[in-house]
């Protein structure tokens, strides 16, 4: 996993989020950004360390990391296509 | 006298008004809606497999509103947040203290290219298109799929997958007709808790799913639709979920996201930005929950609450938890029910008769008790 912080040119706060959920927030701003944009995701939801990894690979793009931030997990996701 | 002026007469919009002014009697509250109909967009999907008249789902706004609350018919063009007034698109201006945001998504079909091919329930004209388009389907392979993330109602979807299955086995055809279902999440159902409720009901229904498939375009020759991760169903008949997108207003006035959407305090409903001033509910925001009236009914209370204590000169206290009670209609006469809010998933809920009879209730006794704020 790459530790060093990259500049979101996106940050989601899907934080309590239960229903439609952080992946569904990721998803959206997956399709409202730029390629090559890095998006950052911030959940409570402990489903997102599955889902968010899964789609993320499946759709090509790149999961640049995740981060343990204490209450929360960020994720850093690179659109690639 | 101070003035609040609220942005919309859906759900969100029409029970704060009714609650202000039932509230605060030194106020004046006014409403400005575009068209002044009221619409009770759960009744689409009714209207789709033909089971609720389309003029059931319409209303003159003005027959909901309390005697005090003034109604303007007109389009906000922007909000001047400085000045404090809101313009409209024919240059009349409208001063307020506070100001209420309350403007629903708009669904833009547009944003899939290829989506001429696809139906929705999304607009009354959309139901009424998919009602023609079922009642004349010889069978084949029906898709239901989404076409972009957030969109009003979650369950609809799933629900309608399920109603498709109750309607033509009602018919005596469903063996000729095939349903796949596409969801955009790793899942069937978007919320965690309730998904295996959901994945048993297709399984036993023999729908079909495909999980990770968020709709990127439509080939309406090939009749073929194609998903952002790159994957490719075909259908006969495909019931898209259109985009949705904040209305263009917010944007304009410098108030929404790159999607439209406002970003919003998702406890105090305050406009970042301009907390104390203005608030917004409902599909109009950013809130982590989802679009739907069953969320903005509890969000409504919360504004209306902290409204009248800026009038009345008091600290507002009233935070939104994230609450949402709402069915889901799983076909043949049976529902579950889903209630949460941010801290907790909904519990399981069985699929039953009861529930079935409350959504069916709540689709007879909305314009009596919802926007006239008694429940």
């Amino acid at each position: 996993m790459i530790q060093e912080s990259v500049a979101a040119a996106r940050i989601v706060d899907a934080r309590g989020s239960v229903c439609p959920g952080p992946l569904m927030a990721l998803i959206g701003a997956v399709r409202e950004q730029g390629v090559g944009d890095v998006i950052a995701v911030y959940s409570t939801d402990t489903g997102s360390r599955k889902d968010i990894p899964l789609w993320v690979q499946k759709a090509g793009h790149e999961l640049v990391g995740t981060y343990d931030r204490g209450g929360y997990t960020e994720f850093v996701v690179r659109k690639k296509r | 006298m101070k003035r609040v002026v609220i942005l919309g007469g859906g759900v969100g919009g029409t029970i704060v008004a009714n609650l202000l002014a039932r509230k605060v009697k030194d106020a004046h509250v006014t409403v400005v809606d575009r068209t002044g109909k009221h619409v009770y967009q759960p009744g689409f999907l009714y209207v789709a497999f033909g089971r609720m008249k389309p003029e059931r789902l319409v209303r003159d706004e003005r027959t909901l509103l309390h005697r005090r609350v003034k109604l303007v018919l007109g389009d906000a063009a922007r909000v001047d947040a400085k000045a404090k007034e809101v313009i409209l698109q024919d240059g009349d201006a409208i001063p307020y203290h506070y100001l209420v945001i309350a403007t629903g998504a708009e669904i833009v079909p547009d944003g899939i290219p290829g989506h001429q091919a696809a139906h929705q329930f999304y607009s009354i004209h959309g139901a009424l298109r998919l009602r023609e388009a079922l009642r004349s389907f010889p069978g084949g392979h029906i898709v239901v799929a989404i076409g972009g993330v957030p969109y009003k109602c979650p369950p609809a979807p799933a629900e309608a997958a399920c109603l498709l299955d109750y309607h033509f086995a009602k018919l005596g055809r469903r063996e000729k007709v095939r349903i796949h279902y596409l969801s955009p999440l790793g899942r069937v159902f978007p919320i965690e808790s309730f998904s295996p409720k959901v994945q048993e009901l297709f399984e036993r229904k023999g729908v079909k799913y495909t999980t990770f498939f968020n709709v990127e375009r439509v080939d309406p020759i090939a009749k073929v639709v194609h998903s952002l991760e790159g994957e490719s169903i075909p259908f006969d008949l495909l019931i898209l979920v259109p985009p949705h997108r904040g209305v263009a207003f917010a944007k304009a006035s410098g108030l929404a996201d790159a999607g439209g959407w406002i970003p919003t305090d998702k406890h105090t409903l305050e406009v970042k930005g301009h907390e104390g001033s203005i608030w917004a509910l409902g599909d109009a925001t950013d809130i982590p929950i989802s679009k739907s009236g069953a969320a903005a009914h509890f969000e409504a209370k919360v504004v209306a609450k902290n409204v009248a204590a800026r009038l009345r000169g008091q600290t507002p206290t009233a935070r939104y938890g994230g609450r949402v009670f709402c069915f889901f209609d799983a076909g043949f006469r049976r529902a579950s029910a889903l209630r949460f809010d941010y801290g907790h998933s909904p519990p399981p809920m069985a699929v039953s008769r009861r529930w079935y009879l409350g959504k069916m209730l709540m689709n007879r006794l909305y314009w009596t008790l919802i926007p006239k704020a008694r429940a």
